[in-house]
């Protein structure tokens, strides 16, 4: 029906390799038969909790030799490592949960994944058919519940349906624009006695994504690419759920066109590629942001102009033409009108640029970007991200982002929550690759990172997987220490602990007098000042508690020394508490409802761009 | 503002009217009117609504979210000029036997029926375009309505083309 948009993942339901004639029909239990689906589909890693109306569903799963199921702690736990899982292996996600409250702790995670376009397949139990919409023990109407919030949901209540719904999940949670999909299933079909075959035959008739863009819009925007003076390739997440980026490089390389990555694409173009100027938004690189603004052609790759990246939408890159590629076709003109709209696959639509932009230049048609590269680099050489270290003596959390990010092994898998750290993840690790960075964009979840790093270590075992946690996400999610350290999942976290809610704190800081309510985590009888820290948790002594390895870190001179210790463990999770600074901020930054022109390089600092703009 | 006539085609399954009803208030938009019916092939339901909209630009983007719901086929916006509408109500007028005789005119004046007669109301079913009934129900009105029941807008295009063939190939290809 289609082809998929998850670069080398086969989601398709295909013949059992090895193993019985596909035609051959096994008598078997409903609950038999979602986990013999499960296998077939290639899931080979469900994170989940087991309760009353999944509970069928767990008998087999226990015999399972191709499923390994991780007993997570939350089901917010399980739903964030089917992310981390699906993000780093490229493969679909899989969460499980009984009904009513199990189901609906998954809700957090399913509506993060769907906000970043995750590939994901949550299953549910349900309450029995006959018991469905009389208010039953532990019924949630999942279904209803999570239908804005997911790419689509099934309530099965027919076992023989099973086989069929599982294939279709997860075809459409992979393929066309990637998102969660919940598969509810009733406890009687799971029970019941039913016959078992694969492959099911699909029927999606109203499911086709279009993956093949148009040719003469591909012309159209090559056109607009070689005339262009001041382009700006805006790289969103599409190109790394597209697998796209060995031809986004080849198409940076042939144009000479800058490229920015969104906080969803880092990775997707070296950071340390001399075209890249660093990433877009309200705490983007000066560079990147000011590039956009003065853009006169913006070609947007799988991303969506979010709010984050454009700031006040009727101020943002006033001058530009937009291309927009999407696989989405609602995203293209939903906040920006395109001049040349593209729906497509990012991998192929990117291919076909490269061929379209080649036969431009054959024809002589070349654009110079001379004079826009002499701006870009003023501004790069003027505004670079940095950061100053506390007069104090005491740790600067982007130094220690920046020295974890320096002294990670090769292929380091970073995972972050949402909030300063998370921006500074972003400004001071340098990523190459993709699939290195996992973090919350579109929904900003706190707490996604540990349990993300989980399901990212769960998948590629043999790399290094550091989590950078605040220590306010760290008390949203930390449970799931206890599942890393059980189930031989030796994940690495960083808490950069301010003893705040670091981000929210720096808002107060600027746009609220300094005054700082509810922000101070750690305040409290005992401590020695105001605003001063209590060390209530004690975050190693709750570390070592869930079996980690745990080790405390205060001052600059211990830094490098506690980051390799922590790098050389690899038989249990390591937690460092780092203890840093609490009026560190990010920068630069643009305030929030103001144009990006309004863009700060750092406190009170408006770069000039000798345009006369001083407002 | 301006009144927008969307006929959606979407597989027959439970739950497809909540998920496309709760895509339109999501967007902020207030469905006028809603009809929904199975199709000359019983696997695919119609719905048709009537939304009124103040730019055009939030309509397509909810055609477009629309589209992306799995269960659904095809959506065509029917043109007021290119596409029969159709409504249908059903009104009980306070009538006695001084008056029913006007009431009974004003039905035959519009090619309505009288549906249903007590002594003090009679029934009218009537049907046509929102234009024609809202005409019909001002001439009523003197007399004292008291009770009204309306369908929702139903709509066909004009002319030999079916919006249902293709659609119908594609479950065929499919099945």
């Amino acid at each position: 029906m289609t082809e998929q948009a998850t670069g080398a993942h086969h989601p398709q339901p295909r013949p059992r390799s090895g193993g019985p004639q596909s035609a051959s029909v096994e008598h078997v239990t409903g609950a038999q038969s979602l986990i013999r689906s499960l296998e077939e589909v290639g899931a080979d890693t469900v994170f989940g909790i087991p309760g009353g109306a999944i509970l069928p569903a767990y008998d087999p799963l226990m015999d399972s030799r191709r499923v390994r199921h991780v007993l997570v702690r939350h089901e917010q736990g399980a739903g964030h490592a089917a992310e981390g899982y699906a993000l780093a292996t490229g493969k679909v996600g899989v969460c499980m949960a009984t009904s009513g409250p199990g189901a609906t702790n998954l809700v957090t995670p399913i509506a993060d994944a769907h906000m970043d376009s995750v590939p994901m397949v949550a299953i549910t139990g349900q309450v029995a058919s006959a018991s469905i919409g009389t208010d039953a023990f532990q019924e949630a109407d999942i279904v209803g519940i999570t239908m804005p919030i997911t790419k689509h949901n099934f309530l099965v209540t027919d076992p023989a349906d099973i086989p069929r719904v599982i294939a279709e999940a997860f075809h459409i949670a992979s393929t066309g624009r990637p998102g969660p999909v919940l598969v509810d299933i009733a406890k009687d079909a799971l029970q019941a006695q039913t016959t078992f075959s694969w492959p099911p035959v699909m029927d999606l008739p109203g499911y086709r994504p279009v993956t093949k863009p148009h040719a003469k819009q591909i012309r159209e925007a090559a056109k607009l690419i070689t005339s262009a003076k001041r382009p700006v390739l805006y790289v969103g997440g599409g190109v790394l759920k597209a697998g796209a980026t060995a031809e986004l490089k080849v198409l940076a390389e042939l144009t000479g066109a800058p490229v920015t990555t969104t906080l969803m694409a880092l990775g997707a173009f070296p950071d340390s590629h001399p075209l890249h100027v660093g990433m877009p938004g309200m705490h983007g690189s000066v560079t990147a942001v000011t590039a956009l603004q003065k853009a006169d052609l913006i070609v947007a790759l799988g991303a969506r102009f979010d709010d984050r990246v454009t700031g006040k939408l009727d101020s943002f890159a006033p001058h530009a033409k937009v291309v927009h590629a999407d696989i989405d076709p609602a995203e293209i003109g939903k906040n920006r009108a395109a001049d040349v709209p593209i729906v497509g696959d990012a991998r192929e639509v990117i291919a076909d640029l490269v061929q379209a932009v080649q036969k431009e230049h054959g024809e002589g048609s070349r654009g110079d970007y001379t004079a826009w590269w002499n701006d870009l680099n003023r501004w790069r050489e003027t505004y670079p991200l940095g950061y100053d270290q506390p007069h104090d003596g005491s740790l600067s959390p982007q130094q220690v982002i920046e020295r974890i990010g320096q002294l990670a092994p090769e292929d380091t898998i970073f995972t972050a929550g949402v909030g300063q750290h998370q921006m500074w993840a972003a400004h001071f690790i340098q990523y190459d690759k993709p699939a290195t960075w996992l973090n919350s964009g579109g929904a900003g979840t706190m707490g996604y990172s540990l349990p993300a790093a989980m399901g990212a270590k769960a998948g590629q075992p043999d790399r290094t997987v550091w989590a950078i946690d605040g220590d306010g996400c760290f008390q949203m999610t930390n449970q799931e220490l206890t599942t890393c350290a059980l189930n031989n999942i030796p994940i690495k976290v960083a808490i950069i602990n301010n003893g705040a809610l670091g981000m929210v704190r720096q808002w107060q800081t600027l746009f609220y007098n300094q005054r700082y309510s509810n922000t101070v985590l750690h305040s409290g009888p005992g401590a020695t000042e105001p605003n001063r820290g209590t060390r209530v948790p004690d975050f190693v002594k709750l570390a070592e508690a869930m079996g980690c390895y745990a080790l405390r870190c205060e001052s600059p001179d211990e830094l490098d020394k506690v980051i390799e210790e922590a790098n050389a463990i690899n038989d249990r999770p390591v937690v460092i508490d780092f203890i840093v600074h609490e009026d560190a901020m990010v920068w630069p930054m643009v305030p929030a409802g103001t144009s990006n022109d309004s863009i700060l390089a750092a406190r009170d600092v408006r770069p000039d761009f000798g345009d006369g703009q001083d407002d | 503002m301006s009144k927008h006539t969307l006929s959606v085609l979407v597989e027959n399954t439970p739950g497809i009217l909540a998920r496309i009803a709760a895509l339109f208030s999501r967007r902020g938009f207030n469905i006028d009117s809603l009809a929904v019916g199975v199709t000359e092939h019983p696997e695919i339901s119609r719905i048709t609504i009537v939304v009124n909209v103040i730019e055009q630009l939030p309509l397509e983007q909810v055609t477009k979210q629309l589209n992306k719901l799995v269960n659904v086929l095809k959506i065509v916006e029917l043109e007021p000029g290119a596409a029969v509408q159709r409504e249908l109500v059903l009104v009980k007028v306070r009538a006695d036997n001084e008056t029913r005789s006007q009431i009974v005119e004003i039905v035959q004046l519009f090619r309505a029926k009288t549906v249903d007669v007590s002594p003090e109301a009679v029934t009218i079913e009537a049907t046509g375009s929102a234009d024609k009934l809202e005409a019909m129900l001002k001439m009523l009105e003197p007399f004292g309505v008291k009770e009204l029941v309306q369908s929702g807008t139903i709509a066909i295009g004009r002319g030999a083309r079916s919006i249902t063939d293709r659609s119908l190939r594609a479950l065929d290809r499919s099945a």
